[in-house]
């Protein structure tokens, strides 16, 4: 091999940031985050899985819905009666959004920023986004 | 080969591999096959296999300095000589390969030519090339680094910088990316300068066609996924982090069309190493590129001459010393 250590520099180099992910992911515990639903009831406006892949766009369904065809009341697939708003249907049930929403939108890097306009509902404890251990 | 059948059998590559990973996650559930065992075995492959075309192109001796210069070189003190386009050291390389790597300069220089009316050659400056590969290249390289969000955890600040920069505009949701109507915007255009101009169309083999519209399909399954057919990103992430940790556990339920964007991308990056997107580390090993243009002032030793076997006159005098002066030849030691 010609030029040796500027080859196995180059090499070096190249395995150090191809394998950066192991790295530094080395010896952590591959936990997704805790969410604590925040309510006793069984049943999300829509299935779980549902809800888990889509609910963004439920939202931004509700929002074009209430703020340009005026209609509020959202009838979910089970027949079961929504009324469509952000601050006073989803916080109802998911009291906390720092340990709900936060914390799966900080563990992905999802930033909404919806809640510089509407209202987070009141927590007694304020908690960073990831802080279930 | 025939234009048509190379774009063609390209397609029908690409559509198959989309067919195979869409069935056998969504009709068959190979989910830990397509989630885990391909993708360890295409990074194992893209490792090894780079490594190995690097060492291979390595091994091979150059005999001759061959830099290929534009500008003036380096000789009477009162001539300019230009360092970037005709290095004359060691700094003259490494910003000019800095150029060439990260601006790809080279291609900004690309011209055409045309056989007007006369007949007459005329040549002009071509940058839709460059353009277009600069556009491709560099919103690859910001999705790419946006992608860290699944593979490391907690997420670096660099990573939500990127992100938010990226989504400026905020239009829709989830937000549109620049860098994603970049990509596909500039995969599109490569493949239309690929099929409408006749001289690249004539030289365009399926494994031009093949690598387009691969990283075609990686695009276009990615905005389907993030804009259109929604999946549970905590899944992925969980699958990617539990990928990187050598605990590998596919979650259940994570729709098909994720399993055809990282079955795209292990299909991609085993290829990498065979193909022509290998250019990618070839650019350093360039000796057109990676050398100085020094031939007058320093010696190129070729590294493949052996050592010749020399008799020099002193030894040949040495020799036949006697029978010279016999002769009444002139010696030089008597
Ligand atoms: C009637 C109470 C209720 C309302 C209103 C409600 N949710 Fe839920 N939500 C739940 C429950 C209960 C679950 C857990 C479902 C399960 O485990 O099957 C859940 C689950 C979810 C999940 C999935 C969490 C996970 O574990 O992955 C998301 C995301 C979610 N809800 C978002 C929303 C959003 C956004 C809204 C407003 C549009 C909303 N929810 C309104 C009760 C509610
Ligand atoms: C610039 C401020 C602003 C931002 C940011 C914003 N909204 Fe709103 N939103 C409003 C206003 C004002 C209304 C009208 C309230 C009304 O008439 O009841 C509204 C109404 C809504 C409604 C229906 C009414 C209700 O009570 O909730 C929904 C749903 C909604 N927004 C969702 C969202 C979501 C989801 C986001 C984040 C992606 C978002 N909004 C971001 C200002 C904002
Ligand atoms: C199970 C994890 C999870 C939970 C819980 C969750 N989200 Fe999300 N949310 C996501 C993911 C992932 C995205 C981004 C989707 C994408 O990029 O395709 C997202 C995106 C959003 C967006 C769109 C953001 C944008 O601009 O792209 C809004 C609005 C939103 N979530 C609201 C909420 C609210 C309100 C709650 C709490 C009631 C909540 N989410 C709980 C995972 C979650
Ligand atoms: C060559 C490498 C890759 C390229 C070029 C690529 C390209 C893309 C593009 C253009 C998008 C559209 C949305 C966005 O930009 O965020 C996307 C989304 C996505 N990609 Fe990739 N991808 C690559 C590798 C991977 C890998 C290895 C994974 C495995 C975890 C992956 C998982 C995803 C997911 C889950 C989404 C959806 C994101 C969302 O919904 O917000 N990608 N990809």
């Amino acid at each position: 091999m010609y030029n040796a250590g500027k080859i196995i520099i180059g090499i070096v180099i190249f395995l150090a940031l191809i394998t950066a992910p192991f790295w530094y992911n080395f010896g952590k515990a591959s936990t997704p985050p805790k969410l604590e639903i925040g309510t006793q009831e069984k049943q999300c406006v829509e299935s779980k899985a549902f809800m888990q892949s889509s609910h963004m766009v439920l939202l931004d369904q509700w929002r074009d819905e209430v703020l340009r065809v005026g209609k509020r009341i959202y009838v979910n697939s089970a027949g079961k009666q929504y009324n469509m708003s952000l601050q006073n249907t989803c916080t109802k049930c998911h009291s906390s959004k720092t340990k709900f929403c936060d914390r799966c939108h900080t563990y992905l890097n999802v930033a909404p920023n919806c809640w510089d306009c509407h209202i987070a509902p009141k927590e007694q404890e304020k908690q960073a986004g990831r802080s279930d251990k | 080969m025939n234009a048509l059948f190379s774009l063609v059998s390209a397609l029908i590559a690409v559509a198959a591999l989309v067919a195979v990973s869409w069935f056998g996650v969504g009709a068959i559930g190979l989910d830990s096959v397509f989630g885990v065992i391909i993708p360890y075995i295409a990074l194992a492959i893209f490792i090894i296999g780079v490594v190995y075309r690097i060492v291979d192109w390595a091994r091979v001796p150059v005999p001759f300095r061959i830099p290929t210069t534009c500008g003036q070189g380096k000789s009477l003190p009162w001539i300019k000589a230009d360092n970037l386009d005709c290095p004359y050291n060691t700094w003259g390389v490494i910003g000019r390969m800095f150029l060439e790597v990260f601006l790809f300069r080279s291609l900004f220089r690309n011209s055409k030519a045309e056989l007007r009316e006369g007949p007459k050659a005329a040549y002009a400056s071509a940058k839709w090339l460059w353009l277009f590969g600069i556009l491709f290249h560099y919103s690859f390289l910001i999705i790419v680094l946006r992608h860290l969000r699944f593979f490391m955890e907690p997420i670096p600040s660099f990573v939500e910088a990127i992100t938010s920069v990226d989504g400026f505009f905020q239009i829709m949701v989830p937000t549109v990316f620049i860098s994603d109507l970049l990509f596909l915007g500039a995969v599109t255009l490569l493949f239309l300068r690929r099929v409408g101009l006749p001289q690249v169309r004539y030289i365009s083999l399926p494994a031009d066609y093949f690598a387009l519209f691969l990283i075609l399909g990686i695009g276009i399954s990615g905005v389907l996924m993030r804009n259109f057919f929604k999946v549970d990103l905590l899944g992925v992430k969980s699958l990617a982090i539990s990928l990187f940790t050598l605990h590998p556990a596919p979650p259940p339920g994570i729709h098909p069309i994720f399993y055809v964007h990282l079955f795209l991308v292990s299909v991609l990056i085993a290829y990498f190493p065979f193909s022509k997107l290998m250019h990618a580390g070839g650019v350093f090993l360039s000796p057109t590129r990676n050398l100085a243009n020094v031939n007058r002032s320093e010696r190129y030793v070729n590294p493949w001459n052996y050592p010749v076997k020399v008799h020099t006159y002193e030894e040949y005098e040495n020799d036949y010393r006697e029978k010279m002066k016999e002769c009444g030849i002139p010696v030089d030691k008597e």
